[in-house]
């Protein structure tokens, strides 16, 4: 315990200093990194699975669609599935319902995460690619056909109650808690599978146990950044967690570096911030080609550098006093 | 992933008029028109799959080029203004050349310098050309939808019962059955379809018989490529609308009609991309559209946790 006791409190200071940041910031700017900050929640989630367990899943926005939805769910006034969110009369009492709502969303998300995996982990490769998919996208279809978030209105009216402080929390505790996870036995299990499943079974590794808990454990995650994008965006729709969605996180896990979960965090803050600063080029050539632009980048990247930015390494291994190979994976 | 087909051009009298028997038959008219489209999208995916192992993404996407290229084709000959067969005929050849060529193009530029990389980078790859594709076409063609010309004027063929077969649905089935023979020509009765034959059981081996892996393998693409354009083509004459997102969904059902037919497996995409054809149909005319699209998932799912091999693929069995 006292091990912990000190990332803990280094983790609360700093999200605290994000949230004196934000507040310091001009609102755009601090808008934006929030955004970059959810996105990071959202890649470093799809590492458990991409980077540790070595699957591939490209539904990854079902998830944080289910979290979203279930989450705003709670917190709307119009939705109020818990019939709580209109006896919040002060705003100590709005963030713990917000508490409590993101912890729903973690469950809900957790849950489906289980029934698709359960089934389709099975599988290898392109097809888990292909199934994930196929169940990201009916996620989206079946959200579209529920009347009482909106279905294909959307759902207005979710309270802004997302914080610079509540991102970067999230944030920063998945990103330690991953860490620490990836030093411990079962962690290592999961990276043998990466390695070679057929002899990580040899060694008595169920595989279809560690990947379908590295499954839940991601979508889990992926809800909770979904409940933090529904309080931060006020509005949700079902087509913004469609398959492009899903690609658009893979691409923050494959540039950050797979396996990398300081990578993939660093690279979604970049992906999110780059398309703001191409703006000027889209005013002076008057096309949008930052889209373009995004996936020459995905197709130099994987012919230049396949294993991304950062490889499986981490960006505390460079920081003085760290011995390379500390973690077992340097 | 919005994209849906918008009603077909002209309308289906049996729809319209009859019920019970009549409305089946015309279901299951469209059906088939529609499967045969899928199953010339998918005819590419098997193609490549058997030879690279790897789903090329893009297809979907090269499927919209070739419509592009048929519509800046026809507007080229005034196709839209004096429709003649031979103008048709044109159009077809030139989506069909263009894309043989963009097929070769993706290959040797982002597929090949990748031989040797593991399979999940080649996926992203692919994955990667085709939003490149998408996002391309947005900025060259303008992210609206264009007008097809109208290369048949529509006729009504003939009717029986109250269910009517267009000449466009005669068109469409005409144009796949010779290219899906004469695919099955290719394949089965040409020495280059030999090697594409050997080079799907294992690369090393043929290299080893004096096969030109490389070549094959561009050829490969080439051919599928073309069958998409001529699909393409196929959904302008009996959809009016094109777009840059248009090969999205089609692409994915068409992969699932690959799938469920067997990977790999010439015979087994045209199958399927008939069965998925015609339970969409079927699932639109007598349920919901909504739930059209969530139904070739459904399928898919269901065809891998079930018979991942498909109905007509080997089963696999990996060795260590």
């Amino acid at each position: 315990m006292k091990r912990n006791l000190v990332p803990l409190l280094l983790i609360l200071a700093a999200s605290l200093a994000c949230q004196g940041l934000a507040q310091v910031l001009p609102p755009y700017v601090a808008a934006i990194l929030m955004l970059a900050g959810i996105n990071a929640v959202l890649a470093v989630s799809l590492n458990v699975v991409t980077g540790l367990s070595g699957q591939f899943s490209l539904g990854h926005a079902g998830f944080m669609a289910i979290g979203a939805y279930v989450s705003a769910a709670v917190t709307t006034p119009q939705v109020d599935a818990l019939r709580l969110a209109g006896l919040c009369s002060s705003p100590a009492e709005a963030q713990a319902l917000f508490a409590l709502s993101l912890l729903l969303a973690a469950l809900a998300a957790g849950a489906a995460g289980t029934l698709v995996g359960l089934p389709s982990l099975r599988l290898k490769g392109d097809y888990l690619a292909i199934v994930t998919l196929g169940f990201g996208e009916i996620i989206r279809i079946v959200i579209l056909n529920i009347n009482c978030v909106g279905g294909a209105r959307g759902l207005s009216g979710v309270p802004g109650y997302s914080s610079a402080f509540a991102v970067a929390l999230v944030l920063f505790a998945s990103v330690w808690l991953i860490h620490r996870f990836v030093g411990s036995s079962q962690g290592r299990a999961l990276l043998a599978i990466r390695e070679d499943e057929i002899a990580a079974s040899g060694l008595g590794i169920s595989a279809t146990r560690y990947k379908v808990g590295a499954f839940v454990a991601s979508s889990a995650l992926a809800g909770v950044a979904g409940g933090l994008f529904a309080h931060y965006l006020c509005y949700l729709n079902p087509s913004s967690f469609g398959f492009m969605k899903s690609v658009e996180i893979v691409i923050m896990v494959v540039l950050g570096g797979m396996g990398s979960i300081s990578g993939s965090a660093l690279a979604a803050l970049l992906l999110t911030l780059l398309p703001e600063a191409l703006r000027p080029l889209q005013q002076w050539t008057g096309l949008d080609l930052r889209m373009v632009l995004y996936s020459l980048m995905l197709i130099a990247l994987m012919l230049l550098r396949p294993q991304g930015l950062f490889g499986t390494r981490e960006v505390w291994q460079w920081l003085p006093g760290r011995k390379r190979g500390e973690d077992g994976r340097g | 992933m919005r994209y849906k087909f918008p009603s077909s051009r002209g309308s289906s009298p049996g729809a319209a008029l009859g019920t019970g028997m009549q409305t089946f038959v015309q279901h299951l008219i469209d059906g088939i028109a529609l499967g045969s489209i899928y199953a010339l999208i998918a005819l590419g995916y098997t193609l490549v799959y058997g030879i690279l192992r790897l789903i090329n993404f893009a297809h979907g996407d090269i499927f919209m080029v070739g419509a592009f290229i048929g519509l800046f084709a026809a507007q080229a000959l005034h196709a839209g203004a004096d429709p003649t067969p031979l103008k048709f005929g044109l159009v077809m050849l030139a989506a069909m050349g263009g894309c043989a060529l963009l097929g070769f193009l993706v290959e040797r530029l982002a597929y090949r310098p990748l031989q040797q990389a593991p399979r999940i980078n080649l996926l992203i790859t692919a994955v990667g050309v085709s939003l490149l594709l998408e996002n391309l076409g947005q900025v060259v063609f303008g992210p609206n939808p264009k007008f097809f010309p109208d290369l048949l004027p529509h006729t009504v063929l003939f009717s029986f019962g109250g269910a009517a077969v267009s000449n466009h649905q005669a068109v469409v089935l005409g144009t796949s059955l010779v290219l899906m023979v004469g695919l099955e020509w290719l394949v089965l009765k040409t020495r280059l379809g030999l090697a594409m034959r050997a080079l799907s059981h294992s690369h090393e081996t043929a290299s080893l018989m004096g096969i030109p892996t490389g070549l094959v393998i561009a050829f490969t693409f080439c051919v599928g490529s073309a069958l998409a354009a001529a699909a393409g083509i196929l959904v302008g004459v009996s959809y009016p609308r094109v777009d840059p997102l248009m090969g999205i969904l089609p692409g994915i059902k068409a992969f699932v009609a690959a799938v469920l037919g067997g990977i790999g497996n010439i015979r087994g995409a045209v199958v399927g991309g008939l069965i998925l054809g015609l339970s969409e149909e079927m699932v639109s005319g007598y349920f919901s559209s909504t739930y059209r699209d969530a139904l070739a998932f459904g399928i898919l799912i269901a065809i891998l946790l079930l018979k991942p091999e498909g109905l007509f693929g080997r089963n696999e069995v990996e060795k260590v």
